[in-house]
């Protein structure tokens, strides 16, 4: 587990100069392949075959699992086995994901297994911006780890202060102007739906604005692939970030 | 304009920044804004002036559509991708959320000088600010022998509307093994990738229902966007159907003839079953009443998109100059959204930021082949400069075309809920 920590932010400077690195662009591609904003590019892949811990880091930038875990730009993920969809206390969730749960979609290694390998094909209008997990080998691997979770989050392996570093601190510690990001937000909403609505290009709204940064810097980085969102993001400095963040934090989904 | 109004603002204060409203004294009405044009610059702009003034402009869109059809994606009709329903929007909510008193009529003429805007039905309207969102006008003259009655024949179907559902009626109608022949426009023109994504959508087409059919390009460009992603395309989806020849090869356009269905070049004349010709545009007509244009477009202040001699007017989207800035729905869009951010600020004194403007156009070449370029853009102190811009690459994998495509679908549902509420 300590071998595998993600990297800090300075030593994540280079990239912005020498480029991403292959295993980089091959990362970036699947964040690709999700639609962009809301799967974190994983920061760091073991050379040998990855651990679950590490597999957790696509879904480390929008949830958190372990001891006080908190529900960020998705629901914490403690106490799965057997939960209903849709019931983690104070998380807004789409409809679909409410409606699948009344409908009785439990979580359990079968149901999780199917949801992440594909999604969007299990659970149509799920809000994750997650394209799924092919290999079948890391999905039983990551599955089994997530459900090792208790409620309490106690019983399985990683602690929460063991959690992804977000980039983007010195954006971070600014107090952004919501009524300036108001206005950059307009280069945005050409494509994301202001009311959180998806039809092909994932929900910005609502995000707690430390992972929103991150997404950003990661763009600007060249970390995620999408070369829109990398020319969005080519001109932005930590004063547009943290106004972005500070006006897509006040919007909720409609 | 060539003060950074925001600074300007923040050193001075809101108060002072209240004496720069003009004409706004005490027991006057609200500051009365006009926008002519209901497309992707003119709606974003009713919509953002409406939604950010929250009342303390009188916003009224002149349209004289009851329903919009939106001209991007018309491809994605005509490739049977998208049924004609799906791409129509009407104005409803601008009104009934944003307050925005929506007039369908047509603007006849201006007096820029009394701020008078003449319309169809006799009546008159006025303004404090002006916003011209007029899109394009066809310069039929520009291909010898075409004309507005030759439409019919040899659709342009360059404005979406009934043109392109004639269009799309006249490919699939075509004899077996017919020939379609399309006359891409001269620069500049409204849509860049726009001839050449139809090429691919009605190849699609064709390929299905009339495969033995061929697609003749006479085009008058040398080259066109996105050229080695369209022909990588073409090669791989529909090869042997589509044939480009630009000027060094056909040698120039001599003349169209409707009436038999012939296109003349140096070359060869070519005979059509079914045809598309787009000739040049120029700025839609009202802008042209405005005073507003110099030749065919209308300059603009880069940092406002204010018309260059008349500050009470400003033009948007395919009628402007915008320089590095093609003409696009999305370019008009984000345009929009630079011009509301000054009006508001010169007609209620809120906080003006620096121009910023982007553009993506998405191009779908088959199923699930979608290919993007785009920029983002800064206002130089005399023209719109490119800070940023990326193209799709040839030879790309599957998966990123597909999602590609699927992009663009969420981009058409995000943009049109951007213009239209």
């Amino acid at each position: 587990m300590e071998k595998v920590r993600a990297r800090s932010t300075d030593q994540m400077r280079p990239l912005e100069k020498t480029g991403p690195r292959p295993i980089h662009k091959f990362l970036s591609f699947l964040v690709f392949l999700a639609g962009g904003i809301g799967l974190p590019a994983p920061m760091v892949l073991a050379e040998d075959a990855a651990g679950a811990h590490d597999l957790f880091k696509k879904c480390a930038v929008c949830h958190e699992i372990g001891t006080n875990a908190r529900n960020k730009v998705g629901p914490h993920l403690n106490g799965l086995d057997g939960r209903t969809a849709g019931t983690v206390d104070r998380y807004k969730y789409s409809r679909a994901v409410k409606k699948a749960g009344g409908g009785g979609l439990r979580w359990n290694a079968e149901t999780l297994t199917e949801y992440l390998r594909k999604p969007r094909a299990f659970l149509k209008g799920t809000r994750m911006s997650f394209a799924g997990m092919k290999d079948p080998d890391q999905l039983a691997e990551l599955v089994a780890w997530l459900i090792g979770f208790s409620a309490d989050g106690k019983a399985g392996s990683m602690a929460n202060s063991d959690k992804t570093e977000l980039l983007g601190a010195s954006a971070s510690a600014l107090e952004g102007d919501p009524e300036y990001g108001e206005y950059i937000a307009g280069e945005c909403v050409t494509c994301h739906q202001i009311s959180g609505k998806e039809d092909g290009i994932p929900s910005i709204t609502g995000w707690p604005k430390e992972n929103f940064i991150h997404a950003l810097v990661e763009y600007k980085n060249k970390l995620r692939a999408n070369p829109v969102m990398q020319t969005v993001t080519s001109r932005l400095g930590d004063e547009e970030m943290a106004a972005l963040a500070a006006y897509f934090a006040t919007l909720k989904h409609k | 304009m060539k003060l950074n109004r925001r600074h300007f603002l923040s050193a001075t204060g809101a108060g002072v920044a209240t004496l720069a409203m003009p004409s706004l004294g005490l027991g006057q009405a609200k500051p009365k804004v006009v926008v002519i044009g209901g497309g992707a610059g003119g709606a974003t702009a009713a919509r953002y002036i409406a939604k950010d003034s929250k009342g303390k402009i009188a916003v009224t869109l002149i349209e004289a559509s009851k329903r919009y059809y939106t001209c991007f994606f018309s491809n994605l009709y005509l490739g049977g991708f998208r049924d004609y329903a799906s791409i129509g929007h009407g104005y409803d909510t601008l009104a009934a959320d944003h307050g925005v008193n929506v007039v369908h009529d047509w603007a006849t003429g201006i007096d820029a000088g009394a701020k008078k805007i003449m319309l169809a039905s006799g009546a008159s309207v006025s303004y404090d600010r002006l916003v011209l969102s007029p899109g394009i006008d066809m310069k039929y003259d520009s291909v010898p022998g075409y004309s507005a009655e030759a439409q019919g024949r040899m659709p342009h179907a360059w404005k979406s509307g009934t043109q392109v559902q004639q269009l799309r009626s006249q490919v699939e109608n075509m004899r077996e093994g017919g020939t379609f022949v399309m006359v891409p426009p001269p620069n500049p023109f409204r849509c860049p990738p726009g001839p050449y994504e139809r090429i691919s959508m009605i190849a699609h087409i064709l390929k299905q229902k009339n495969p033995s059919a061929k697609i003749i390009v006479v085009d008058p460009k040398p080259k066109f966007s996105k050229q080695a992603l369209f022909q990588e395309g073409w090669e791989a989806h529909y090869p042997d159907m589509i044939e480009w020849l630009g000027p060094d090869i056909h040698g120039g356009i001599k003349n169209v003839n409707p009436d038999t269905m012939e296109i003349e070049t140096d070359l060869e004349t070519f005979k059509a079953d079914a045809a598309s010709v787009v000739p040049a545009q120029k700025a839609g007509s009202i802008a042209m009443a405005a005073g507003v244009t110099d030749g065919d477009w209308a300059p603009i202040v880069p940092a406002s998109m204010q018309a260059k001699g008349d500050p009470n007017i400003y033009v948007l989207g395919d009628a402007s100059i915008a320089a590095a800035m093609p003409k696009s729905g999305f370019s008009a869009n984000s345009q929009a959204k630079v011009a509301a951010n000054a009006i508001r600020g010169e007609l209620t004194g809120s906080k003006v930021f620096p121009a910023r403007f982007s553009n993506t156009c998405w191009s779908l070449i088959a199923t699930d082949d979608g290919v993007k370029v785009g920029a983002n853009y800064g206002a130089g102190s005399e023209k719109i400069e490119v800070v940023d811009k990326f193209i799709s690459k040839t030879g790309e994998d599957e998966a990123v075309r597909k999602a590609t495509y699927e992009e663009s679908e969420g981009w058409y549902k995000g943009i049109t809920t951007d213009m239209f509420g």
